[in-house]
């Protein structure tokens, strides 16, 4: 089982290194975060926020919308021209090939995010601001993009390339907003509502539970337990994301 | 045992925000022999490739059974000894093809020396061993449809599934990938393949199955299909200018030359022992015989109109 899912991983990563996007957000992302000096200029006093809050921002951006436009890309593009079919006529449980995609995308994205953030510190490095709890916020980026790729993976599985990537964006940008929820539901009269509220709130991916930018940016304490509980979510939320998929392409009909 | 067998398979398939169902397959049963090369042949939309797709368990049955090699084909244990190769395959054009043969090897669980000594052997059986260090990006149609044919005969399979492994083939990769299904057989192997290219299912196949609006029309080898009677002779006649015939009917003329249709053997041998005297010259005698692509147009036309309603009744084939 491993060694088919690592063969149609390593493949996944293959075609992603090998795609004109990637290097075309990379050099984005790169330029983005050596704007940040050129803004910084323009402030007196928060040099060092602008450039820490840019970079950590551009690490974000350029790194979601890489698990979004390369992840959807990759796995509907299988379904779509029809390569997933020489694969799926082979010994390849349905949940392997899932598991396969979602692995080639996550090491991408640990590709990807190393070079950002290792351009991102020599950047500091060389201003002399950094600051080893940047460290922290970039891995809580990185856990950030595995679940979005996740989910990436799921709606993939179950809709249209278009589809998917609008509805994972939509989900990222609602998941950083969630904390909205809990306060509507606080504020609502009805039981009713409030219960929909509360629901959303658990159900829906809470992303906010990896930002911890602010904090580190504004050298504010960062909760002790933040970090382990950034992971388990990851690993149950995501987890639970994963299965979704899998059972999903289980009884898809590839047509 | 056969190696697949389908029994009684319905098959639909709903379009996106309707309630309509569209029949696909209707009742369709069919038996693959070890050792055999069975063609299907069909129409477009006959449903030659939704039954590829139900064999390999890319597509799950309405109702009826799948088995291959006696098993619920929609096991994957099942597939082991299965190779495949889709119509028109788009294959991932950024691997070389040493690469795209070694992905697929992988997948079978084979050792690194294997896999090198597999993917050397078959590049030089599709004739690709000087371009296997190339992106797929850059081969031609021709060559993607052999290395696709490669990637199928990866775990050296004994059943090989191929849909319409000739289409937009120019006649030398047609004939290359005629050779390849041949050498197969010879090895032991059972091929089942579609297509609407009738001269090489006549050519090739030891058995072949007419598919019309998802039933199976007819099945059995070229001689039990085809009648081997000759129902007339076409002769061409070169030197008459003027005048008539004993027998036979004048079906076109051109300067000197005229094509003439005789009935009978009788008739035939009365008009060339009386062309002499008519200062005639025999051209050609072509023997008019039945063939598949007659028994494939008379069947595809006396088929029922499609589709058909989900509560309509189900057509059981032959």
């Amino acid at each position: 089982m491993l060694t088919r899912i690592s063969a149609i991983a390593l493949n996944t990563f293959r075609e992603a290194i090998r795609h004109r996007i990637l290097y075309l957000l990379l050099i984005f992302a790169v330029a983005m975060i050596s704007f940040a000096q050129i803004l910084s200029l323009l402030t007196v006093g928060s040099e060092e926020k602008i450039i820490k809050d840019f970079g950590l921002a551009s690490i974000d951006v350029f790194g979601v919308l890489t698990a979004v436009f390369i992840g959807i890309g990759l796995v509907s593009r299988e379904i779509e021209k029809r390569t997933v079919y020489t694969l799926l006529a082979k010994p390849i449980h349905r949940f392997e090939f899932v598991l396969g995609k979602y692995a080639g995308l996550s090491l991408t994205l640990l590709v990807n995010t190393t070079v950002m953030t290792a351009w991102f510190f020599l950047v500091l490095l060389i201003k002399g601001m950094f600051d080893a709890r940047l460290g922290v916020a970039v891995l809580l980026l990185f856990f950030q993009f595995l679940l979005i790729t996740a989910l990436a993976v799921l709606f993939s599985c179950l809709s249209t390339p278009i589809l998917a990537s609008v509805m994972t964006l939509a989900l990222y940008v609602i998941g950083h907003l969630l904390w909205s929820l809990d306060l509507l539901s606080a504020r609502l009269s009805t039981e009713a509502g409030r219960i929909l509220c509360r629901a959303l709130y658990y159900v829906l991916p809470n992303l906010g539970n990896f930002d911890i930018k602010g904090e580190v940016v504004h050298g504010l304490t960062v909760a002790p337990g933040r970090l382990l509980w950034a992971t388990l979510y990851l690993l149950l939320y995501g987890s639970a994301v994963l299965w979704t998929a899998c059972a999903v392409f289980e009884r898809k009909e590839l047509q | 045992m056969p190696i697949l067998e389908l029994l009684d398979v319905h098959k639909s398939y709903r379009s996106h925000l309707s309630i309509r169902k569209y029949w696909i397959l209707r009742g369709l049963s069919l038996s693959i022999r070890e050792g055999e090369i069975f063609g299907t042949i069909g129409t477009n939309g006959a449903g030659k490739t939704t039954t590829i797709k139900l064999a390999l368990g890319l597509i799950f049955p309405d109702t009826g059974v799948v088995r291959l090699f006696g098993e619920d084909a929609s096991k994957v244990e099942s597939r082991r000894r299965v190779g495949f190769l889709p119509e028109n395959p788009y294959l991932y054009d950024y691997l070389t093809g040493e690469e795209f043969l070694d992905f697929h090897a992988r997948l079978f669980g084979l050792g690194a020396a294997t896999r090198r000594r597999r993917v050397k052997d078959l590049l030089e059986r599709v004739g690709l061993a000087n371009r296997g260090d190339r992106q797929l990006r850059h081969y031609s149609k021709g060559m993607l449809q052999r290395i696709g044919l490669a990637q199928a005969l990866v775990n050296d399979p004994e059943f090989v599934v191929l849909d319409e492994p000739m289409s937009g083939l120019d006649p030398i990769g047609r004939r290359e990938v005629r050779d390849i299904i041949l050498d197969l057989k010879a090895r032991g192997r059972t091929v089942f393949f579609s297509t609407h290219i009738l001269s090489d299912t006549e050519m090739i196949c030891d058995r072949v199955g007419l598919l019309v609006k998802g039933s199976l029309k007819a099945v059995g080898t070229i001689d039990e299909l085809v009648s081997r009677e000759i129902p007339y002779w076409e002769v061409t006649l070169q030197g008459i200018v003027n005048g008539s015939l004993p027998c036979g009917r004048i079906v076109s003329r051109r300067e000197d030359r005229m094509l003439v249709r005789v009935d009978s053997q009788s008739d035939l041998r009365r008009l060339l022992t009386v062309l002499n005297g008519h200062g005639a010259t025999l051209v050609s005698v072509t023997p008019a015989r039945q063939s598949l692509e007659d028994l494939f147009i008379r069947e595809a036309r006396g088929a029922p109109p499609s589709p058909a309603r989900a509560d309509g009744g189900h057509a059981h084939s032959n």
